[in-house]
Parts: structure tokens; C-alpha cells; sequence
């Protein structure tokens, strides 16, 4: 999950992290075959991705793309909310914002701003994992862009007064992601009990009495322990050859010095071995429909055993994802006992990844029912597994969706960052297609009996309950009109 | 709005943890009003006619071995007719539900199968649909797509189905405070006009719904004399000129559309629907000019200074960045073919609301009175001007931006010359729209919450589920 600081970039959220997919506009013969057949897979499609690493240690990664004459230019920091000390929750993502306040070439305030005289858009966001900077541009503003990143990688400056207001904006972007909606007090709740001792169990915008507390001190302290160019990766996709990168690179981040004391091995607290399965009952007026949500802690791409994960993701996809999912089959078009029901895997987390299951309880159905038959789904799977047409159709969309996403540079750099900001290497972000080829029915199978285990899961229920305070039996106001200003 | 998103409740339950009349408004309006900027380079747009007549505009790009399509059937939920309101958003959410003789499960799964992507949007003036395919499976998706364009099943198991999802997404948008600020202002705005009335319907409209009322629905509205057309991508002109006669050569000829009348946005007012939430969330606008009027590329101009441009203006200057009071404040201007309108939305803690609503208002005041600086201006068509081309750096976002210019009537060169109205926008143009424009008396505001030191004017229901 990752938290932006602008409001305008589309977001993924807590609930759904982004899935790790892989690469960038693959030939034109391999697409073919691919959707074709998947047996062809097993020749890897060529990537034209290309990597390479500065002098001072900063991993660079570039994805041409000359469709249009602008590129995507991304910095990744190798930290994120889960790296924080405790007791200082939030203070990755608030440094984020902070990011683009000054350093002694950009004045206060002035970074986005300057972006945009260039004609160009920027944002940054910040998960558990990864902490990323980003601007799109023409292809001639590239180096000045690369030079305000690099400035700002190592010579931030922050005074109280911009700290303390700053505090109160992600104070206000917790109220209007967090604390007016309960789905998302209830997905904190869920993730607390989830994790026993690893800080994904904190969320990434932090705990509210924590992030109250914040200050200038924390903010530099996490800076210069954390933002150096040998923990960070360039990426950059669009109009634009390695070569061209290359030598705009070591003009600009290749100046800024390697930190010794920057970019150890990220060890955190990891979890006991989790022997009983959690539940929670979450109560709020506002709740809409009662729903029913689980979530499984589960290996992650990173942690799984080679081909675990590839069949998490299509077990996953046949299971809940969709209207032609068994899940959705089984509670919404048959038994109408929901509304609707998802799930998905998430498996781009540096140490776990998360299955998450999910349905809205019909009116006339109660969550016991829906949850019994949720059982009863998965209790197929592990002994029936998956047939071969339900396979196959899985195999094609997870396939199709990145030829798809290759018609998107920001996408594709994207794609790159979540990959390798984990330590998973370009080879194996360009393998994907055939990894996803090679998993069988019965390594589905036994995904489902190895990690699909109770004791390893949360189950929440989210009830609306009648507010003293707020009068339950008026009318909606306003019943006139649904429609939002578009 | 889609009712695709109802089918996964993750992803509705997931909408809420999202700035959601900020990010859907911000990338509505984006999209709506970059169109009028010309790539800087060389992308080719030409117009395609069939031998059966039907034209479209195209845009070949041979490089990615796909084909974005873009469509719009003029019309939108202003057709829904009274007491069946919803009906324009409920058809958006049949179209994948079986069409011929394959039944839902079976054409969803043909769909899987080819990974083909297609989707239906009802906007207030139309309903538009996207469909994406894979070379390699072109004519099989094409074929698809005709079946349901032509042949929709509409079977009553599915038509329940997607009832119960509408009726569901109805009771989570009531304890929404966006959706219901955003709800709540549209009546106001537009009261006693097909803009006002809910685009997804209400209960008892919803529930008022009838196959019959689908077919009419659809036959009155999937025509070829409403109908736009954009393809981009993997193909060439001829292809497409068979194309558009195999997927759209049988609907009907002429679309039977209801008129709908030029209205009035209402007189200025400000109303509190009392929410239970700690943030409250205001809505807030005014009447604007039309997309044709003269005024309108300057009021684009003074809004990317006042509040579209993100943290280069106005609005997020002072009310975020110097007060740290909101995470999300912009402002947009939007025309629609009935009215159109200058709004936009900021969200802030209860006991700080009020002081958020008096810098946006003294900020309206101050664009009126005195204009911006040279700086500002040039700043901002700097901006315009030099991000254009990130609008069209995929096949599926210049399909988008084209689509909205086939459907105001636009001519295949407007592009270019719409880049040159805004480096001609003058300081005057500028100063003289403000002043007419942003006038604090005409704002409709909207807020729902708990604000301090605003008169309560209305409650919200937090009805039981």
C-alpha cells in the first residue's frame, strides 16, 4: 500500500497493493504467440529493458519507449513505512511530503511548481516497502528534472514552521482516507492482527497519535539514514536510449556521493509461527452493507519457493477475481447470497505477501452463510484443484494484462520499481510470462493447501449499526441526485 | 459510472479509502479540457468513412499490437425518464451480461478467453463504451462487441443480479461524504433539470427498472446518428472502414432521444448536511460558460492559476500549503451540452472547515478583483502547453481525448488550432472572465460533516442497512 502526496494521482490503496507483474513492449512475434498459446513461452520474450549501476552504487534501469517524445523519470528509495523505528509511525510517508519543500537551489516550495513551468506533472508515494519520486516530462526537460532529484536526494532543508503545517496536511489526508471511512478503520484493524510483530501490521500513513507527535528531528534523522544514491534505484521509461541516461545520470546522481552508513540489509521483526485464526467485529453507522473480508499472510514473490507464488496469482484469479470466478459464481450468480466478492493476491511485499477475500452479504443472507460457503470454496479447491480450462483462461489474462500495460510508459515504470525495490532483479521481472506458463493444476493445488491455512488469517466483519446520534430513520438527503461532479 | 466496480465489493470497499471526487474530478477534467492542447508531435489524425457510411477517426500506431476503440452514443443519463432513474447506469452494467446465444457466464468467458476488455460509462450527455483487443484477436472481439451492441440478452437472472449491486452501491454512497456533498449539490445546482436527478437512481427507482424499459433504453439510444467513433491503434484505414460496418452496420439508423432543455444553475446558497465524520467535506461551484463560448479557454487558463493546477496554484497555495488545513483542494471547470459549471471541492477537520470555505472564497475574490500576474500567467500556459503531449503518450489516452472532441463537433484540425487560443489568451481576457465568473454571491456550497460554526441545514440519514 502506498500513500501519494498530491491528490490527483490515481491510487492504489491498502487493500490492494500493486500486483508484481513484469515487463515492458515485448515483440511483436512473442505477443503473438503468446496469446496464441502459452506452451511457446518457454522461449523467454526478449525485454528491452536495460541496467546498469553508478560509480557511487545508484541501480539505473531504462525502458525506451518512442511513441511519444516524453518520458517517465522515477527515483525508488529502498525504505519504507515498515523500516521506521517504533513508536515514530508515519514518518517515512511524512518525509515524502516533505521531500519537496527546499534544499539551497530550490526554494521553498518550489519544487513542483518548477516541474510544472516545464510542462510537466509530478507526484511521489510511499508503501511499506518503497518510498518513490516521480515526473513526466518532455523528453529535453529530462536532465533538469534529474538534476532537482539528485539535488534533493541529499541536501534537503526543512524549518519548523513548514514541518508543523506539513504535519497537519498528512493529519488531514488521514481523516479523509482513514478516519471517514470505515472500510479503512476496519483494514487497519485487520492488518494489526494479521502481522503479530512485523511493522506491516502499522499502517503506512501511521497511527494518528503517533503522527501528532512528528517532528523536524525525526524527519532528518530518517533522511539521512535512509536517501542515498546506493539506496536508490533510476528509472526512466520513454523516449530516451541507456545511453542518453547513462551520461545524464553521472552528470547529475553520479555526483552525489555513495553513503557507507546508508542501505543495509533490511531486517525487521518477523513473525511467530501463527497458530490461531483471528477474528474480528467491527461496528459503524456508516458501514453501508455488512461485508465480510479475510485476509491469509502468505509467502510473498520475494519469500516463496520458485513458482509459489506464480501459482498464488492465477489460484487467486480463478478463485475471486471476476465475474467468472468460482467465489463469484458460487455466492453472487447461484446462491445470491452476496452482492459481490472479490480477491487477490498481493505478493509484492519485501517479507510476506497477503490473500485477501472478499464479499458484501446480500439482504436475506447473514456473513455466517456467506463465510461458510467462502469455506466451502476453498475446501474445493484444495481437493478438487482448478480444471484446465479454468487454467488457461487465468494464464491468458494475467499474460494479456501486461502486453496491455505496455501501451503505458508510467505503467511499465511502475512495473520495474515495485519489482526491484525488493531485490528481485530484472531477469526475473522480464521471466514472468514464462514462470506464469509454467504453473499446472496441481501446483494450484498445493498453493491452496499450503497457504489458503485458517490459522494463518484474519476474518473481519463489518456491520452498520444505527447511530444514536443520527437519526436513522430520516430520509437520505437529497435522494434527487447520485451523480458526482465529473 | 460503471456498475463493473459494483461486482467486486473490494473494489467498492477499496473507493473509499481513495480522494475520490479528487481523483475522479481531477483526471475527468484533465482529460476533458487537455484534448484541446496539439501533441507536439507529429500524430496523425485521419477521418475514416466506411462503404456503409459510418465515420470514425482514426489514429494508426503499429507498435503495440493492439487496438484501443472509443465510442460514444449521444444521450447519457439525462435520458433516464422520471421515476427510472438509474435506468442509463443499469445498461452500462448489462452489456457484458450475455448477449445472442451466449449466455452471461459464457460470454464472460469468451471475453476472458480473448482477453478482450470492454467496457460502457454513462456520462450526463452520453453513454460511451471501450473496448480494447489484441491484434491476434481482433475479429473475434469484434464480434463479441456486435453481439452485444446489437443482440443484449438482458435475462432477468442477470438483470436481478445487477440490481442487487446497484442497490448496494446506492447505501454505501449515502454514508459517503463526498458522494452525498457531491449528490447534494447537483440537485441544488440543477434543480428541476435532468442533471439533477440521480444518475444512479434511488431505491425505488432502481427497483422500478424493467427488462422492457432496458430493451426501449437501448434501442432508442445505440444508433448510428448519435454515434462517435475512435479507433487507435494496430490498424490501418481500410480495416477500420470494415471494421466499423461489422460491429455497428445493424443497430438502428436514427436514435429517438428525449430533448433536453438548456437550464439555469440555481442562485447561490450554502447548505450543511450533518454527518457523522470528523472531516467534513464541501462541494462548491457556480455557473460557467459553454464550451463553445469565447470566454471558455480563458476561464481554462484562470482556473489551472486558481485551482486546476495542482500545487502550482492558488487554492493549494493557501489553503494547504500556507495553512496546512486539507490534503486535497482544487477547483475545475466543466462544460456540459445543458449547462456547465465552475466547481471544485476541499476537505478539512470539523473545527477548521469554515476557515477553509473563507480562504477559497476570499481567493474568488481576489482572481475577480484583481486578476493574476504575468508570472502566473505565463507560468500556467507553460504549463498547458508544454505538458500536452503527456496526453497522448497511449493508445487508449488519445482515443479518450479525441472521442470528446468528436462528440462537441469538433473538426479533425481543432488540435492544432486550440493550442494557439491559449498562448492568445491575454491578461485582459483573463481579468475580464474572472470578474465575471467568480462571483462569491452566485457559489453554491455544499458541506457534509460536523463543521463548527456552520447553521446545520439538513441531516443525512445513516440509514439502516
Amino acid at each position: 500500500m502506498k500513500y501519494a502526496r498530491g491528490c490527483g494521482e490515481a491510487l492504489r490503496t491498502l487493500a490492494q497493493p500493486s500486483r508484481i507483474t513484469s515487463p515492458f513492449v515485448l515483440p511483436l512475434m512473442a505477443i503473438i504467440m503468446l496469446a496464441f498459446t502459452h506452451a511457446t513461452l518457454a522461449a523467454k520474450p526478449a525485454s528491452n529493458a536495460t541496467e546498469f549501476q553508478l560509480a557511487n552504487g545508484m541501480q539505473v534501469v531504462v525502458v525506451p519507449d518512442t511513441r511519444a517524445p516524453v518520458v517517465t523519470h522515477m527515483v525508488w528509495y529502498r525504505v519504507g513505512a515498515a523500516d521506521e523505528p517504533r513508536g515514530v509511525s508515519g514518518i517515512a510517508h511524512f518525509l515524502e511530503h516533505l521531500m519537496f519543500k527546499s534544499t539551497d537551489k530550490i526554494p521553498m516550495g518550489e519544487f513542483s511548481k518548477i516541474v510544472s513551468r516545464l510542462g510537466g506533472q509530478d507526484n511521489a508515494f510511499t508503501g511499506h516497502d518503497a518510498t518513490a519520486y516521480f515526473q513526466r516530462v518532455s523528453k529535453d526537460r529530462l536532465p533538469t528534472v534529474m538534476g532537482m532529484e539528485a539535488d534533493r536526494m541529499v541536501n534537503l532543508k526543512l524549518t519548523e514552521k513548514e514541518v508543523f503545517t506539513e504535519r497537519n496536511v498528512i493529519l488531514e489526508e488521514r481523516r479523509s482516507r482513514i478516519e471517514n471511512n470505515p472500510s479503512a478503520l476496519m483494514d487497519e484493524q485487520m492488518n494489526a492482527a494479521l502481522f503479530m510483530s512485523h511493522p506491516y501490521k502499522i499502517p503506512v500513513i501511521g497511527w494518528e497519535h503517533e503522527m501528532a507527535k512528528l517532528s523536524p528531528t525525526d524527519a532528518m534523522t530518517f533522511y539521512k539514514r535512509f536517501y542515498a544514491p546506493n539506496n536508490a534505484i533510476l528509472i526512466v521509461t520513454g523516449d530516451v536510449t541507456p545511453e542518453e541516461v547513462r551520461s545524464m545520470a553521472e552528470a547529475t546522481y553520479g555526483k552525489v556521493p555513495a553513503n557507507s552508513g546508508v542501505g543495509a540489509v533490511r531486517q525487521r521483526p518477523m513473525d511467530p509461527p501463527q497458530r490461531a485464526a483471528r477474528r474480528l467485529r467491527f461496528e459503524d453507522p456508516r458501514a453501508g452493507k455488512t461485508s465480510l473480508t479475510r485476509y491469509y499472510q502468505v509467502p510473498s514473490y520475494v519469500t516463496a519457493k520458485p513458482g509459489q507464488a506464480e501459482a498464488m496469482d492465477l489460484m487467486m484469479k480463478i478463485l475471486a477475481q471476476g465475474s467468472t470466478s468460482q467465489i463469484y459464481k458460487r455466492l453472487v450468480v447461484d446462491k445470491k447470497i452476496s452482492s459481490g466478492a472479490s480477491g487477490y493476491y498481493s505478493g509484492n511485499g519485501l517479507d510476506y505477501g497477503t490473500i485477501a477475500i472478499q464479499a458484501i452479504i446480500a439482504d436475506g443472507s447473514t456473513a455466517e452463510v456467506v463465510e461458510a460457503e467462502i469455506d466451502a470454496a476453498i475446501a474445493q479447491i484444495k481437493e478438487h484443484g482448478v480444471t484446465t480450462a479454468e487454467l488457461e483462461r487465468a494464464k491468458s489474462g494475467f499474460i494479456a494484462d501486461y502486453v496491455y500495460e505496455s501501451d503505458n510508459q508510467a505503467t511499465m515504470a511502475r512495473r520495474y520499481g515495485w519489482n526491484l525495490v525488493v531485490g528481485r532483479t530484472l531477469a526475473q521481472v522480464d521471466s514472468f510470462p514464462d514462470d506464469i506458463a509454467k504453473v499446472t493444476a496441481e501446483d494450484i493445488k498445493t498453493a491452496a493447501n499450503s497457504f489458503l491455512n485458517i490459522k494463518s488469517s484474519v476474518t473481519g466483519v463489518l456491520v452498520p449499526t444505527a447511530d444514536a446520534g443520527a437519526r436513522a430513520d430520516m430520509p437520505m438527503v437529497a435522494p434527487s441526485s447520485t451523480q458526482m461532479m465529473r | 459510472m460503471s456498475v463493473v466496480s459494483l461486482r467486486d465489493p473490494g473494489r467498492i470497499i477499496r473507493a473509499y479509502l481513495r480522494f475520490d471526487i479528487a481523483a475522479s474530478l481531477a483526471v475527468t477534467v484533465l482529460f476533458s479540457l487537455v484534448a484541446l492542447i496539439r501533441p507536439a508531435y507529429a500524430m496523425k489524425i485521419e477521418s475514416v468513412k466506411s462503404p456503409g457510411g459510418i465515420e470514425a477517426w482514426l489514429v494508426e500506431e503499429h507498435r503495440v499490437p493492439m487496438l484501443a476503440l472509443r465510442f460514444g452514443f449521444a444521450g447519457g443519463n439525462s435520458q433516464d425518464p422520471a421515476g427510472k432513474e438509474g435506468l442509463a447506469n443499469f445498461i452500462t452494467g448489462m452489456m457484458d451480461e450475455g448477449a445472442g446465444d451466449l449466455t452471461s457466464e459464457q460470454f464472460q468467458q469468451r471475453m476472458e478467453e480473448i482477453a478482450m476488455r470492454m467496457s460502457f460509462e454513462d456520462g450526463k450527455d452520453t453513454l460511451s463504451g471501450n473496448f480494447e483487443t489484441l491484434t491476434v484477436n481482433r475479429d473475434k472481439g469484434l464480434e463479441l462487441l456486435k453481439l452485444a451492441l446489437t443482440k443484449p440478452r438482458f435475462d432477468p437472472d442477470a438483470i436481478e443480479r445487477v440490481r442487487e449491486q446497484l442497490q448496494a452501491g446506492l447505501v454505501y454512497a449515502a454514508r459517503d461524504p463526498e458522494k452525498v456533498a457531491g449528490q447534494a449539490w447537483s440537485a441544488t445546482a440543477f434543480k428541476g433539470h435532468a442533471y439533477g436527478r440521480p444518475a444512479n437512481g434511488t431505491k425505488d427507482s432502481l427497483a422500478a427498472i424493467t427488462r422492457d424499459d432496458l430493451l426501449a433504453f437501448h434501442k432508442k439510444t445505440f444508433a448510428k446518428s448519435n454515434l462517435k467513433v475512435v479507433a487507435v491503434g494496430d490498424i490501418t484505414a481500410e480495416d477500420l472502414g470494415k471494421l466499423l460496418d461489422t460491429v455497428f452496420g445493424e443497430i438502428p439508423a436514427k436514435a429517438e432521444l428525449a430533448a433536453v432543455a438548456q437550464t439555469k444553475i440555481a442562485a447561490g446558497s450554502q447548505q450543511v448536511i450533518e454527518m457523522n465524520v470528523p472531516q467534513s467535506v464541501a462541494v462548491f461551484g457556480l455557473p460557467a460558460m459553454a464550451r463553445k463560448d469565447d470566454d471558455f479557454m480563458p476561464a481554462f487558463v484562470m482556473n489551472q492559476i486558481l485551482g486546476g493546477g495542482g500545487f502550482a496554484s492558488r487554492l493549494m497555495e493557501e489553503v494547504r500549503e500556507k495553512r496546512g488545513l486539507a490534503y486535497g483542494v482544487y477547483s475545475y471547470l466543466q462544460p456540459y451540452k445543458s449547462a456547465s459549471i465552475f466547481a471544485g471541492s476541499v476537505a478539512t477537520k470539523n473545527e477548521s472547515i469554515a476557515q477553509s470555505l473563507d480562504v477559497i472564497r476570499s481567493e474568488f475574490k481576489r482572481m475577480a478583483e484583481n486578476g493574476p500576474t504575468e508570472t502566473e500567467l505565463k507560468n500556467a500556459k507553460s504549463y498547458l502547453t508544454g505538458s500536452y503531449a503527456l496526453r497522448f503518450d497511449t493508445n487508449s489516452k488519445i482515443a479518450s481525448q479525441l472521442l470528446g472532441l468528436l462528440q462537441d463537433d469538433y473538426g479533425i484540425d481543432y488540435v492544432e488550432k486550440r493550442n494557439a487560443q491559449v498562448e492568445a489568451v491575454t491578461m485582459a481576457d483573463i481579468k475580464r472572465v474572472a470578474a465575471k465568473l467568480l462571483k462569491n454571491d452566485d457559489l453554491i456550497v455544499t458541506i457534509v460533516g460536523k463543521p463548527a460554526n456552520l447553521p446545520v441545514t439538513a441531516t443525512t440519514a445513516a440509514p439502516k442497512g
